[in-house]
């Protein structure tokens, strides 16, 4: 395609600092948390790394005294795990055999079960949030994991996503295997699932990250420090900064954000090409 | 729906318990119930409650709290959504052009969307942080009086910024995808009848990609209401005075600070109508744009 040397130009003039733009943040971020809060509080935020990365990332991951509510930076890490992994499992599993009942079999509740599952979709957690801590608290499953990950697993994007897809997987398919004698479970197991295999990959690296980023939820959730995610950790170490009018600890809010953005910032960077095929498909 | 299904059986209903389960306990049960809880009012101990019919609704409506949070709210969205979108699109186009470095650019450009909306917040925070932030140094330097602790603008500007940071990303993803779904005869043919990329940008690409840009705007301002919770929580926290407290951010402040539980859940079930009434919207766009 024909481009002036000009527009070329331009192009990558616009792109660099578009990446600047989003990456700037983090840098400083970064930069800063290998300071001392001393040094910090002197010169301001920092945009070259200090000598003091192995100290406090090494405080914050393994001392339980160096966050306020006595839990290590590695059991948040823990827990973040726990809920990305236990949110992405629970959803792909649920929304795929909810799809398979909905799309490849006749039965009366089909219809109302679909509006059902659909009304998921009009009224986001965030929405009825104190009466779903309500339910909770009732179950008894405040600070448990049980807790934490159920009820977000309760939307319905996923199960959408599968239907979608069912859709497209062609009809002769189910005909050959009813003609070989294959039952529902075979069919599913034997034929469906393995033909899923990177659609569920895709959705699963999603449902990962946001079960990671979860923050409004586990707030709620967890009162016990044992169980915070490693993006409520940020919170409760950045609202007690100021705290006992020492010196503020910003060295060590920048160090949980850094480890907070990780994990999910890998994942995306890593699976990217299926990220972005299962993000675009699913919001179709 | 499938021509060939299987026949009746209790297979299916198997197959539907566990999603329908949840969704009964942690979604049908808690709706209902703000819904109830939302035509009653708790004395000042919680003791005892009495039914009002719509009084709680009424004091929602003609509350000025209520009125400025939502009057925030769609500033808030509406600035959130069209400056995210306008950004994202005008990298993309960038980025869809470019042959050298491709897919750095586009790696770099799309990494943001794994980032918690309460770490941008966070880190959107410190950089306006009036002991060392530098942003809020550069502004004063420039002689802006930037001060966003006081000033609702200058806060609104904050959190707008750090959620219009965090959002270029998903934009950019769905964009630079609807660039691409683009034949290259189109954009071939374009390039022969006209030498100005400007030009063939407004005249050919935007047209095409305005399904695109219909449906992210809806996206957007989803976004705008629910996720940005977490950057509120962790920048602004609402303040001053409630200037950049979105309707969501309301809700959590009256039922779990405030335990105001009627007028919490009468806020909940209006935010309901509101979103039900933009996802449907969505859904029949969606379903036009499939036949189209």
């Amino acid at each position: 395609m024909y481009q002036s040397k000009w527009r070329s130009l331009t192009n990558h003039v616009i792109l660099i600092l578009g990446s600047l733009f989003m990456i700037m943040p983090v840098w400083i971020a970064f930069a800063s948390s290998t300071h001392t809060r001393e040094f910090l509080f002197q010169n301001g935020l920092q945009f070259l790394p200090g000598g003091h990365f192995f100290e406090n990332y090494g405080k914050i991951l393994f001392d339980q005294s160096a966050t306020k509510g006595r839990v290590t930076a590695l059991q948040m890490l823990f827990n973040s795990m726990v809920l990305g992994l236990g949110f992405a499992i629970g959803k792909v599993i649920i929304s795929m055999m909810a799809a398979y009942a909905i799309v490849y079999f006749r039965f009366r509740l089909a219809m109302p079960l679909f509006w059902v599952i659909f009304a998921t979709l009009l009224l986001p957690l965030e929405v009825r949030i104190v009466p779903s801590y309500e339910v909770v608290a009732k179950l008894g499953l405040l600070n448990s994991y049980t807790g934490l990950i159920l009820p977000l697993i309760a939307s319905a994007t996923g199960t959408f996503f599968f239907r979608q897809f069912y859709r497209s997987v062609p009809d002769e398919l189910l005909e050959a295997a009813r003609l070989d004698g294959a039952g529902p479970w075979r069919f599913f197991i034997d034929i469906l699932v393995p033909l899923s295999v990177t659609m569920i990959a895709a959705i699963f690296i999603i449902m990962f990250v946001v079960g990671w980023n979860q923050y409004l939820w586990p707030l709620l959730m967890t009162t016990d420090d044992q169980l915070y995610t490693i993006v409520i950790g940020i919170k409760q170490v950045y609202n007690s900064l100021y705290e006992g009018g020492q010196i503020p600890q910003f060295p060590k809010a920048f160090a949980l954000t850094i480890m907070a953005s990780i994990p999910p910032v890998l994942v995306v960077v890593i699976f990217q090409r299926m990220f972005v095929r299962g993000l675009v498909e699913t919001e179709k | 729906m499938k021509r060939v299904q299987f026949g009746h059986s209790p297979v299916p209903y198997l197959f539907v318990a566990p999603q329908i389960i949840i969704i009964a306990i942690f979604f049908l049960w808690p709706a209902a119930q703000a819904v109830h809880q939302s035509f009653l009012l708790e004395d000042a101990f919680g003791m005892s409650s009495q039914f009002v019919w719509f009084r709680n609704f009424e004091d929602v409506l003609s509350s000025p709290s209520w009125l400025k949070s939502a009057g925030f709210t769609v500033v808030f969205s509406t600035l959130v959504a069209v400056l995210s979108i306008a950004i994202s699109l005008f990298l993309a186009v960038r980025a869809d052009e470019v042959i050298r470095g491709a897919k750095v650019y586009k790696t770099l450009l799309m990494w943001g969307y794994a980032v918690a909306p309460p770490v941008a917040g966070l880190l959107g925070i410190m950089l306006f942080n009036p002991l060392m932030g530098d942003l809020y140094i550069l502004f004063n330097k420039m002689g802006l009086d930037f001060n966003h602790i006081q000033n609702g603008n200058d806060a609104t500007f904050v959190v707008v910024l750090i959620a219009v940071w965090k959002q270029v990303s998903v934009n950019f993803i769905f964009f630079l995808s609807g660039l691409q779904g683009i034949p290259k005869s189109v954009t071939e043919a374009a390039t022969l009848d006209c030498k100005s990329p400007e030009r063939r940008f407004w005249t050919i690409t935007f047209p095409l990609l305005a399904p695109t840009t219909f449906f992210l705007m809806v996206i957007n301002l989803t976004y705008a209401f629910f996720e940005t919770f977490g950057i509120i929580d962790v920048s602004t926290k609402g303040a001053p005075g409630g200037a950049t407290a979105t309707l969501v951010y309301k809700v959590y402040v009256d039922g779990f600070l405030g335990a105001d539980m009627g007028g919490s859940s009468a806020q909940s079930v209006l935010l309901m109508i509101m979103v039900s009434v933009l996802t449907v919207f969505q859904f029949r766009f969606i379903e036009r744009k499939v036949h189209y």
